[in-house]
Parts: structure tokens; sequence; C-alpha cells
């Protein structure tokens, strides 16, 4: 199926579904896709895209960021991270703000790198920023087990990693969004696989095919959801079959089972939900960068009067029905970390506004 | 975050391996995929390879690719018209 038939498609389908149809990406990835490649310019009157809350740093709470930047204070530490956490606003400031200051905060490609750096200076803490899903975790995992195994005292991680699944599930049954079929996230799903979204089209009736990134990827990926809509069979698919398996990949998933426990995870808009994150596992703790916060300063949680970052996270509103979306809140001045991420939904409406919303 | 891109193995010593992508060379870690070999085609995240990928797998993406710009430019010859 060729991309321009997949359009002609996606305008059948939703005509033969009779009703308006919002289908959720999830992926931060996703949204940003489908807004670069002109996808949501193109898609039919009466089908529309919600954005999810697959972007990990938009639901990485404003605590874990001052955590961060209280350890980067410490003159024995150095915070390392992938860039997209640099900007991302805490209580008071962002990591960004708080290295100008001369905090110690260091950019790397791979959690490797921080693993290499702890190599390389063994009288400093390197602290890895531990942000992501089920597709980054395992690289985590894997650096912390090396770590374990190659004795290296100094090498942390400052661990806030969330999982997808009963992110789904709590907005499901939350209610407040309608959705009527997931674009659930790809590389994600590479390494859980796509039977443990079983439970939803089971459970809520909703569709849900793995999508691939690029936009005939995922205009194919509506394609199938609109069909499960018209057929009335909510199943599991796969149309990202280049990433994704129905298992997924078992040697990242015991790495996962071996460096992590499950945990309850406080995301920023979704709030507290049940067993949606990872905390290291007991029998790493030397390498958990928690106890290095022991009687550190930390700014009393502050909220951002007017942000609805967090509604915009759950798919409540779209960016433009936020008071402060292009007034106070820009790329340039961000005040929710929507605005920031190179995948935040606010970002996305903010650069490619012109565009069908 | 979750961005992956692909990359072919160059050298292997042991988890340790060499990819390029692009033509650009980096180190990457191969520890999650079954039996990496020189010439192998994996999906790399945060210098991890996370899948392998067929000769077809690459094709197929780069024939979405030609397809998507191919998409673009009939658009564009649309809004000249």
């Amino acid at each position: 199926m060729s991309f321009s038939s997949s359009l002609l498609s996606l305008s059948r389908l939703t005509h033969e579904a009779g009703r308006p149809v919002k289908i959720m990406e999830i992926c931060g990835t996703h949204t940003m896709a489908a807004f670069r490649s002109g996808l949501r310019s193109l898609m039919p009157k009466g089908l529309s895209l919600l954005s999810g809350p697959g972007c990990p740093v938009c639901v990485t709470h404003d605590g874990y960021v001052d955590q961060s930047i209280a350890l980067a204070h410490r003159p024995d530490v150095t915070v390392t991270t992938f860039g997209d956490m640099l900007r991302v606003p805490g209580s008071e400031k962002s990591l960004e703000q708080a290295r100008a200051e001369g905090a110690n905060v260091r950019v790397v490609y791979s959690p490797l790198d921080a693993l290499q750096m702890a190599r390389e200076q063994p009288q400093r803490k390197i602290v890895f920023l531990g942000v992501g899903f089920e597709t980054t975790a395992p690289a985590i995992g894997w650096t912390i087990l090396q770590a374990a195994q190659e004795k290296l005292p100094n090498y942390f991680v400052l661990c806030a990693h969330k999982t997808i699944p009963n992110a789904m599930e709590a907005l499901l049954s939350s209610g407040e969004v309608k959705v009527d079929g997931f674009l659930c996230p790809g590389h994600v799903s590479a390494i859980i696989g796509s039977n443990v979204y079983e439970f939803i089209p089971r459970k809520h009736g909703v569709p849900c095919v793995v999508a691939g990134f690029e936009p005939a990827d995922m205009a194919a990926s509506m394609e199938m959801i609109l069909r499960q809509l018209v057929e009335k069979c909510p199943r599991v698919e796969i149309q990202y079959q280049r990433a994704v398996t129905p298992e997924g990949n078992p040697k990242a998933q015991e790495t996962l089972k071996r460096a992590f426990v499950e945990c309850d995870s406080e995301w920023r808009g979704l709030g507290m939900i049940p067993a949606s994150g990872l905390a290291i596992a007991p029998k790493y703790a030397a390498h958990d960068a928690a106890p290095l916060l022991a009687g550190l300063p930390l700014p009393a949680a502050k909220r951002h009067t007017g942000c609805r970052c967090g509604e915009v996270l759950r798919g409540a509103v779209t960016p433009p029905e936020c008071p402060l979306f292009r007034k106070r809140c820009t790329p340039s001045t961000p005040i929710g970390a929507c605005m920031v991420s190179s995948e935040g939904t606010c970002a996305a409406y903010y650069k490619y506004a012109t565009l069908k919303p | 975050m979750c961005l992956a891109v692909h990359a072919r193995i160059v050298k292997i010593d042991g988890a340790n391996a060499t990819v390029e992508v692009r033509g650009l060379t980096r180190s990457a870690n191969v520890a999650f995929i079954d039996s990496p070999a020189i010439g192998d085609f994996v999906l790399l995240h945060a210098g991890f390879a996370i899948r392998k990928w067929s000769a077809e797998d690459v094709e197929e993406f780069d024939r979405i690719m030609r397809e998507v710009e191919e998409a673009a430019a009939e658009c564009g010859e649309e809004e000249k018209s």
C-alpha cells in the first residue's frame, strides 16, 4: 500500500465510520512527525489526531528537575543527561540555567558516554539522568549492570523511568478523553512487543496499531485503525513490522527485569499512576543517585498559573486553548515542558501553527 | 527521545561494535540483539542496537522515503498549478 493510496483510503474509511474519529498518538516522535511531514494537513475532515503523554521529558515532574539541579550543584558530582532534559523547567529554573550558574551538567549521546566518564574520572560521582520510556530504559539498565560488574562505585542513575501501558490504561479509565484508537509507540514496542496492549481492545474496545515513524507508516496505521472501527473488530495490529514483533526484544526485557523493579510513578499532567515507573532494583542500590540528595536543599514545588500542559498531555485540550500559548509561553521563554521538548505538543503546534490543528 | 536510526555494523568486539550511520562511524552496544555480525543492519537508539534489520527492511524504509518525497513533490506541483 503506497502513501497516496493510504491517504485516499483514510477519506473513504472515515466516511464509512460515519462519525468523527479521534486517534491518539502516544509517542512524541509521532506527534512531531505528523506535524513536520504535513500529514495532519492531508487528513480528511472528521479524522483527527490527538497527542498523548508519550514525550518522556514532558511528563517528567518538576521535582525531578529540582533534584537533578541540586545534585549538579554538589562539588563532587557531574550530572550527565540527554540533551532533551536541559531546558525543562523545574520549580525555579532549568538544568541549562543551573549550568550557566556553575552547576556541573554535561550532555551525552548515550548512557555509555556517562559510564565511560565514570571510568575516566574515578574521583567524581557521575550521575546519569534516567528519564525515558521502555525504549531508553534498557540502555540505562545495561550501564547499571555493567557498573556493578566492573565495580565502578562512582556511577549513579537518578531514576525516573516510566512505562507506557499503564499510562494508557489511566487515560482510558479516567474517561476524560474519548479516544477511538491508539497509534502505539514504535520503538517502545520494539522492546516490549505488541502483546502488552491486548488488554486495551479487550477491556476498552479501542483499536491499537503499532506505528512506524515515517508519514507513510502513520497513514497506513491510521488506515488500519479505521478499518477496525468500520469492521467493529478492535484488536492489536503491528504496522511497524520492520521493528516490532508481538513478543518484543527478550534481551532488552531481561535487562529491564534485572536492573529495575516496577514502582508507582508521578506523571506531569496525569498524576500518580500505579505501577507505571521503574526504580533501581535493590541489588543495584549502590548505583542509585537518590541517596546523594540527602541534606541538599530543594525548592518548594511551584504551580505555573495558567499553564495547561497537564491537559495537553492528556489530550483534553490542544495548545492553542492554553491562555499562555504563544503569549507568555514560547520556545525561547517556555513555561511548560510541552513547549520545551523537541517532541512536545506545544512546541509542535508553535512551530507548525499555520497547519491544520 | 525515542528516536532511532538504522546503521550497519562494521566491526565487533564482544558487546561493543562500530557502526556506520549515513557515512559516519560511531561506537554502539549490541548486547540486545542475537548473533550480531559484521554487515548486519541494526536499529540504533541511544547508542544501543535494539533490533536487527534485514536488507528487505532497509529497502522498505528507502521505498517509503522515496514515496513520501514523490508525494511531497506532487503536492508542490499541485500548489503551483
